[in-house]
């Protein structure tokens, strides 16, 4: 499996956000969640300019063994989608954390990442599942 | 992440042209089905044609013209319909069938999910001249016989599962059934005034097909967790309950094979909070005659009786999804059904009889074949025959369970009885050798058995689901888990080998990620 990179932060559902440097927030599934799933098929991804919910779903990705929602980590307004998914949805399970991104937000309230859960804890809760 | 919804949307075509599709999709297949096994390849039958070569015995014994259809509309150019002997009609269609999988040849245990024996007796009286030639828009008064046996078809399901406010035949597939028992919980919130109610509760482990009827209906769908040990999460049930809840779906046994322990509370809980309990009938096999969904405290409920009363299926049908209703709930059953009048005699139920009703599914009165099989094997069995089923069902599936762990499987609830399907996880393996589910199932098909459903429920990982249903003889199960201890030990012993199953199959493996990545459908010459 690939290292966890550490400017991660995480839901318990295996998305994962990124705060970058201009203040927006980049969206994705772990790794652990491409494996689960298996070869991806098929990304349904947002339209720029929609308004996406924290803990409400904001993409759906879909493998040959299962169609999952992907819940946004954080509030706000899509100002990017990864539109190379459209033809290569492989590219999340050649790389969860970094080309294969899904979305991009500019957050409400980028405090709301305070919530999630730190590349550490998000290891042992892998650990605790993988049992 | 969690479950998904997806519609899918047909574009009208005339029939002509849709026809036309079809006849070139079959060149299409063909040619792709040759490009996969080239020298194996079977023949279409309009590769077999021979200019002039008929069968003479089949034909038709009056072939006079049609005098009563004007010249200026009658054919003029040839059928283009394939020119072969009756032995090569006998040869091609004989061979095609051999590259078939069926229940008629091997173990299925898929179970009573998608494939559960069918009775020959059910088909011989189905298939009565009587019921055959049937008009649907016969008379009544012609119509008795058939009538008769609907009614009574109505009354077992409405007592075989408790509901008290009878049983509505209309529905022709579970997935139709499914959201007409959305459509009258929602009819009955509607007609009390109640506008709020939208949000359908649906566990993490149910059927896809639940969130996707509660959307269909326009309700919103809230997911709760399931524990462990398998059942609901009742605090999580707790916090999603409220004033806007419409109601709950819930498969029991669930998807996972276990019955739900704390069902009472969870029908207490839902009624005290104004919502109404749905039961999904997809395992209802494993409780026939045992314990039944109304008393339950269920409000509504489909059956499959393409599944649990044993009609043939398969391939999309056909189906039928029979509807049952608390007393609450009577008033919106879909129309027609049958009723019995003071006289003894049948008749329809008609919107005007029942004017709250969700009206009608389909142009006629359901799958008219199916019910009849489905009445036939319903009045076989009887009370104490359905009971068996349950209890057969059942103990083979727990059987089975016990065995498959003896040789080295691990179930994935291994504290909790089986209903009439269980769960094996081979994560183990796959950690160890690398070999996943799928390798699995692949390889069971060179030993004749049918693969299990395989990645369902996805809460558990590289999960077999296995159901060998009630018909199945002791002596099959074993030669089951014989395979499957062969299978383990090759897995352990050289998996490379293992994973280039199946061998012996018309196909080998399909690249069944390219075939969804490029989902290409459109010809191109």
């Amino acid at each position: 499996m690939n290292e966890i990179p550490g400017d991660l932060k995480f839901l318990k559902s295996h998305e994962w956000a990124r705060l970058e440097e201009d203040g927006i927030i980049r969206v994705g599934i772990s790794d652990h969640a491409q494996g689960l799933l298996g070869d991806l098929v098929y990304v349904e991804l947002p339209a720029v300019g929609d308004q996406i919910q924290a803990g409400s779903a904001c993409a759906v990705v879909e493998s040959v063994k299962a169609a999952s929602d992907v819940y946004a980590p954080i509030s706000g307004e899509v100002i990017e989608i990864n539109e190379a998914l459209n033809d290569r949805p492989e590219v999340i399970n050649e790389d969860a954390f970094g080309a294969g991104w899904i979305l991009a937000v500019r957050a409400g309230n980028p405090e709301e990442l305070k919530a999630l859960i730190d590349p550490d804890a998000y290891a042992e809760l892998l650990e605790s599942e993988d049992h | 992440m969690g479950s998904s919804r997806k519609t899918c949307t047909l574009s009208t075509q005339s029939y002509l042209e849709r026809r036309i599709c079809v006849y070139k999709a079959c060149g299409m297949i063909h040619r792709l089905y040759n490009s996969l096994i080239g020298s194996r390849r079977a023949m279409l039958i309009y590769e077999h044609s021979k200019p002039g070569r008929c069968a003479m015995a089949q034909l038709p014994p009056v072939s006079n013209l049609p005098d009563d259809v004007p010249v200026s509309m009658r054919r003029t150019t040839p059928l283009g319909l394939p020119e072969v002997s009756e032995l090569d009609v006998v040869r091609h269609y004989t061979n095609l069938s051999r590259k078939n999988y069926s229940i008629d040849t091997n173990f299925y245990p898929l179970g009573s999910c998608t494939m559960k024996y069918n009775p020959r007796v059910c088909h011989t009286l189905a298939m009565q001249d009587g019921f055959l030639n049937r008009h649907p828009y016969a008379p009544e008064s012609m119509s008795q016989g058939f009538m008769r046996c609907m009614h009574e078809l109505q009354e077992i399901l409405a007592e075989v599962t408790g509901m008290q406010g009878g049983v509505s035949l209309a529905p022709m597939a579970g997935a139709q059934g499914e959201l007409a028992g959305v459509a009258m919980i929602m009819a009955y919130h509607r007609h009390r005034g109640d506008a709020e109610r939208c949000e359908i509760i649906v566990p993490d482990a149910a059927h896809g097909t639940n969130p996707a009827s509660a959307s269909m209906c326009g309700g919103t769908v809230r997911e709760v967790p399931t524990k462990a040990d398998g059942d609901i999460d009742i605090e999580a049930l707790k916090k999603v309950l409220g004033p806007k809840t419409a109601g709950i779906m819930l498969t029991n046994p669930s998807t996972i094979g276990v019955f739900e322990r704390h069902i009472q509370e969870i029908a207490q809980l839902v009624h005290e909070a104004g919502g109404l309990l749905y039961y999904d009938g997809a395992n209802l096999n494993a409780i026939l005659g045992k314990v039944r969904p109304g008393d339950m405290g269920f409000d509504a409920i489909h059956m499959n009786l393409h599944k649990t009363f044993s009609t043939p299926h398969g391939g999309g049908g056909p189906g039928a999804g029979a509807v049952g209703v608390s007393a609450r709930l009577q008033p919106f059953l879909p129309i027609p059904m049958v009723k019995k009048h003071a006289a003894g005699t049948f008749g329809w139920v008609r919107k005007k009889d029942r004017p709250l009703s969700i009206g009608r599914l389909s142009a006629f009165a359901g799958n008219a074949g199916v019910l009849l099989r489905a009445y036939v094997y319903a009045r076989m069995l009887g009370r104490d025959g359905l009971r068996r089923v349950a209890e057969y069902a059942t103990l083979n599936a727990n059987y089975l369970a016990k065995k498959l762990a003896e040789v080295g499987f691990d179930l994935a609830y291994p504290e909790r009885r089986a209903s009439h399907e269980f769960i094996v996880s081979v994560q183990k393996q796959k950690k160890a050798y690398g070999v996943t589910a799928l390798d699995f199932s692949k390889a069971l098909l060179d030993h004749d058995i049918h693969a299990p459903t395989n990645y369902f429920p996805l809460l558990v990982p590289e999960c077999l689901l296995i159901e060998p249903t009630e018909t199945e003889s002791k002596d099959t199960l074993d030669h089951f888990v014989e395979v499957m201890a062969t299978l383990l030990k090759q897995a352990e012993a050289d998996p490379e080998t293992f994973k280039q199953a199946p061998r012996t199959t018309p196909l080998r493996r399909l690249d069944d990620v390219k075939a969804a990545r490029q989902l290409d459908l459109a010809l191109h010459e």
